[in-house]
């Protein structure tokens, strides 16, 4: 028998999950691609940040940009103020220290709410910052990927991110660093074939959409409809292209159990 | 010639294509295939050749010279198996102290079924991070369309030429217009606001010298042997040093000064 109290807190419990944890509570009802959408409103860096970076760890990095407009692309600024008002975000990258179930790390989390978390200037240096603190002081680097891909309001310069943040993170890992790359939904074009690929351990969320052309150019090109649960994470996993699909709720988890594996005190 | 006429150009199919490079500028060329994995993408041409005497390693983005030709290398855009392959010769090149001279002209890396199957995404990231640690040098010449990751994977270079009429950018004009503004038909004007020519790219600090069309292949023979010399005076390690830098370095003046909490 269940009381009117504990009825309430259930009803609580299970607003509460829904809230926070979108993805989780509707995996149930079927498509993925529904799931990863209301994902997308709904789970930002911070929230991102606050599920994986252990209570009050995190500490982030206070970078300083200039205004990134190479191209003087009309209505480019005014769109990032308005969305930095609106994100509390500079661009589409929140990065810091923390630590991950006791271990050290550092962490950069996307957020497609900015320009879905498109690379421009700003992205690069950011995460080619996170790698070169990483280097420095000898820790691990997670990344949480979600992007659109370049920024074309940047042009070129855009494009040359992927080689600069790929340059600066093969660099830390041939000195030894850890990467960890954790492709989230969607993960596509120039971060999907630059860093987000590079890591020596890849995770990826169940039902992420992850691949170098857009499942739209596909199909105009190849002229047919692409199967079902084409470049989604599960996809990535048989085709070997990543080493595991773990759910938002064991995220936190494997990470640890990944930073354990590779800590000095493990060895 | 406005910056959308220089697309056209750089896409005609009568301008020299890599084979032709390869017939012009070297001797003894002998084609290497496939990617020792997979298959063999002929939307990548690659070989050892001599250049000016010396052995180099050559590898490019691959049109033909008619319909026929570009069915059979499938329009210069490649699959992972081409960039894997391309890999494969500059692991050689490393091997055997070859400079690698890269050739780039592609609409893109090619967005197909299979492509997707077997990493495209894997395999561009996976050239771009090879490249940058490449322990010989690296000379890309720019000579038609350079577009978007599919261009950039066989270009991480230490020195990057273009010539006058190549356009080099982060995709395609009608791809951007039909991006940003749902107007495919704006590519004219997609192709300005993008600065894509050549001196676009020299002002931004990407590409590192214009080669004039009036004598073409001799142009691009004289641009690479000086390129070439120079590189080859530089030890391994500040060849290595150098090309991070200027990957890692070209755009610092929109980075600000840097403050950390």
């Amino acid at each position: 028998m269940v009381t009117a109290v504990e009825e309430r807190k259930n009803k609580f419990i299970r607003y509460k999950n829904l809230r926070e944890n979108p993805v989780k509570v509707l995996s149930g009802m079927g498509k993925t691609t529904v799931d990863a959408g209301k994902a997308k409103e709904a789970y930002t860096a911070r929230d991102r940040v606050r599920d994986i970076a252990d209570r009050d760890s995190f500490a982030e990095f206070d970078d300083k940009f200039e205004e990134t407009d190479p191209l003087e692309f009309e209505g480019y600024t005014d769109k990032k103020e308005a969305l930095r008002a609106e994100t509390g975000l500079h661009d589409a990258v929140l990065s810091g220290t923390c630590t991950v179930g006791g271990y050290p790390a550092v962490l950069a989390v996307m957020d497609k709410r900015f320009m879905m978390a498109s690379m421009g200037i700003e992205v690069g240096e950011k995460i080619s910052l996170a790698a070169e603190y990483a280097m420095e002081h000898k820790l691990p680097l997670i990344i949480f990927t979600a992007s659109g891909g370049a920024r074309m309001q940047e042009g070129i310069l855009a494009l040359m991110q992927m080689a600069k943040t790929s340059a600066v993170i093969e660099r830390f890992k041939e000195a030894g660093g850890l990467y960890i790359s954790v492709l989230t939904h969607p993960t596509t074009g120039g971060v999907s074939a630059s860093f987000a690929t590079l890591g020596d351990i890849t995770l990826a969320e169940p039902g992420a959409l992850i691949g170098f052309a857009g499942p739209r150019v596909i199909e105009q090109t190849i002229g047919e409809k692409l199967p079902e649960g084409f470049q989604r994470a599960e996809f990535l996993e048989e085709h070997g292209f990543a080493d595991r699909v773990v759910p938002r709720e064991g995220m936190k988890e494997a990470l640890t159990i990944l930073l354990k594996l590779h800590s000095k005190e493990s060895l | 010639m406005t910056a959308f006429e220089k697309v056209l150009k750089a896409r005609e199919i009568t301008r020299p294509k890599i084979t032709d490079y390869v017939s012009e500028l070297f001797t003894d060329f002998f084609e290497l295939r496939g990617d020792g994995l997979k298959k063999e993408d002929k939307s990548i041409y690659g070989g050892i050749a001599l250049f000016h005497g010396e052995p180099v390693t050559v590898i490019g983005h691959r049109k033909g010279h008619d319909a026929g030709e570009n069915i059979e290398c499938n329009f210069a855009m490649p699959g992972p198996e081409g960039y894997r392959k391309a890999m494969r010769l500059m692991a050689q090149a490393e091997k055997f102290k070859r400079p690698v001279i890269t050739f780039v002209d592609t609409p893109g890396a090619y967005p197909g079924l299979e492509a997707e199957m077997f990493g495209q995404s894997q395999a561009i990231s996976a050239s771009l991070a090879f490249m940058s640690r490449l322990k010989t040098p690296v000379i890309t010449v720019v000579t038609g369309e350079g577009s978007s990751g599919g261009a950039l994977a066989i270009s991480v270079a230490d020195r990057i030429l273009m010539l006058e009429n190549a356009v080099y950018s982060v995709l395609s004009p009608e791809g951007f217009a039909s991006i940003l503004w749902h107007e495919s038909a704006r590519k004219a004007e997609a192709a300005e606001v993008m600065k894509l020519t050549a001196e676009d790219l020299l002002n931004f600090g990407v590409t590192d010298g214009i080669i004039r069309e009036d004598d073409i292949f001799q142009n691009v023979d004289k641009a690479i042997y000086d390129a070439l010399t120079e590189l080859k005076k530089k030890s391994t390690d500040e060849l290595l040093k150098e090309r991070f830098d200027k990957y890692r370095k070209f755009d610092e003046r929109f980075c600000g000064a840097v403050s950390r909490a």
